[in-house]
């Protein structure tokens, strides 16, 4: 095994462990701590492949700003065993069956594609330059230039959303002023 | 890919990089805590600490023994490893953006070699920095959380959102700002500012991008939770803010480490905008002087130009009133985060129609 081997395993190992750790653990704060070392763990994969950028923004994007949203809105349900809802028997029952069926395509997809798909990715991650800054933006705004801005009229129209959602009626202000 | 080329003589070099600029560091935050109180004796015609030696020059040392002999307090319901870490969070996050920045010029060995005075030269330094202030926010809000109390919590909450607000202003501010250098590096965005007079125009970015400056240097204030943006302590609403609880130095670690942020980010603020360690009439002192002397001289413009903005941090602090949390909010989102966004546009226009290489 070469050093690039160890660290992924090392790596992988870590990012299972967590990601175990996010749906064992029982307080919810726990759980999105643990959440944000996978985070962490997942962005060491990235590094391992070449790719800074993709490892730095999931670390700022996941890790600094939507798990901190997160964690946000957990600390002020302030949840604890009393006030947890118990699910009842079907609903539990619904989730393992569509867990599963999720569970199956995985399972399904990766291993059509299973099939020297390794010699390729270690391939890929010693050779590829293609996750550096430069060349992934000259080739997100060259060959992907038409999805990269539809992703983005995607985000704008999801924030204006938000904030037309967020926005008080004008009579209900003036229920509030009252 | 080479990932781990190391040799022994590297690893020794930067070992002993990092332990230096780690104890620099806490030790100008250290002087900070004693400025700062010298600062608010001058401004409001006091004397400030001056029993513990000469000019009270020893009061940062005896509040450190202070703080580490007073008897430590856990509250009994709170999360005890939460309530342990989040001062731990906020102290590394607070050490760790130090490993990008460069600190002078490189050194010239004797074998032709350099000795680098960066700890690491990655090319995306700039993205580094935003991840690490972005996750500073978790010590504040575990902290504020396992704390166990309603103050501590809001604060925490307050700390959270303020964090996030500001990081977008200060994120898109930036973006003009790379724009021009077209690096991420930011030894190489210091080292575009060499001198201070090129081409008939100054090189400093300052006075290419003023208003980034000043977009940057208020998120900055917010992204510090310094006065006038200090909402997640405010006495008079929140008692001590997310350190009620804490006691011992654990507190200490807390105000320790918003010294520490702030003697970085100074030294952020002086690199991408005040040419870091470059200045006027370098280029004739380079070639009088040995370039060890070069190296040093380049260090002490790069320590000076960051007093000046710790200077300018505590006056600001003893100047300015506090904000109240919806004007916070209005200024971030509806001031800010507009005016870094037409700073953005007109930046790129420029570039595009008059320095296009074509």
């Amino acid at each position: 095994m070469d050093i690039h081997q160890i660290i992924f395993w090392v790596l992988s190992i870590m990012t299972l462990g967590l990601a175990v750790g996010v749906i064992m653990s029982r307080s919810p704060i726990n759980s999105v701590l643990f959440l944000i070392l996978t985070f962490f763990t997942i962005s060491g994969q990235y590094i391992a492949m070449n790719a800074q950028f993709l490892a730095i923004v999931n670390v700022i994007v996941y890790a600094g700003a939507i798990m901190v949203l997160f964690l946000f809105v957990i600390m002020l349900m302030n949840l604890n065993g009393d006030t947890e809802p118990q699910k009842n028997f079907l609903v539990q029952f619904a989730g393992v069956i569509s867990g599963g069926s999720l569970l199956l395509i995985f399972v399904a997809a990766l291993k059509s594609s299973y099939t020297g798909l390794e010699g390729k990715q270690i391939e890929l991650a010693q050779s590829s330059d293609i996750g550096l800054i430069k060349n992934l933006g000259h080739a997100l705004f060259t060959d992907y230039v038409f999805p990269f801005e539809i992703a983005s009229v995607l985000f704008l129209s999801a924030m204006i959303g938000a904030v037309v959602l967020g926005k008080r009626e004008k009579d209900e202000l003036d229920v509030v002023v009252e | 890919m080479i990932l781990l080329a190391l040799t022994l003589s590297l690893v020794l070099e930067k070992v002993i990089l990092i332990s230096v600029i780690l104890g620099a560091s806490l030790g100008i935050a250290m002087y900070s805590t004693w400025a700062e109180r010298k600062v608010a004796a001058i401004m409001q015609d006091r004397r400030g600490p001056n029993r513990a030696g000469p000019f009270g020059l020893f009061q940062p040392l005896a509040d450190g023994v202070k703080l580490f002999l007073k008897e430590e307090i856990i509250p009994t319901v709170s999360s005890k490893f939460l309530f342990v870490l989040g001062p731990s969070l906020a102290m590394l996050m607070a050490c760790m953006t130090s490993a990008v920045i460069p600190w002078g010029p490189d050194i010239p060995k004797a074998d032709g070699g350099v000795i680098s005075l960066q700890v690491a030269d990655i090319n995306i330094g700039v993205l580094f920095i935003f991840g690490v202030v972005s996750l500073g926010v978790y010590g504040i809000m575990i902290g504020g959380w396992a704390s166990n109390n309603k103050f501590s919590l809001l604060s925490g909450l307050r700390a959270a959102s303020q964090a996030i607000s500001y990081e977008l202003a200060m994120g898109i501010s930036l973006i003009a700002m790379v724009m021009m250098t077209g690096s991420l590096s930011l030894r190489e965005i210091v080292e575009q500012q060499h001198g201070f007079w090129q081409d008939g125009w100054f090189t400093w970015n300052f006075f290419k991008q003023p208003l980034a400056f000043i977009i940057f240097i208020v998120c900055a204030f917010a992204e510090l939770n310094r006065a006038p943006f200090d909402l997640a302590e405010c006495e008079s609403e929140l008692i001590g803010g997310y350190h009620t609880e804490y006691s011992s130095m654990k507190l200490g670690f807390y105000l320790f480490a918003e010294y520490i942020n702030m003697f970085i980010s100074s030294v952020i603020l002086s690199s991408l905008f005040f040419g870091g360690y470059n200045y006027p009439f370098m280029d004739i002192v380079a070639a009088n002087v040995s370039p060890l002397l070069v190296s040093i001289i380049g260090v002490l413009v790069l320590l000076g130009k960051a007093i000046g903005f710790i200077l300018f941090f505590m006056f600001i602090r003893w100047t300015i009133p506090r904000f109240r949390y919806d004007q916070l909010m209005n200024l971030g989102w509806k001031s800010l985060i507009p005016l870094a966004l037409i700073n953005m546009l007109v930046t790129g226009a420029v570039i595009l129609y008059f320095f296009s290489p074509k």
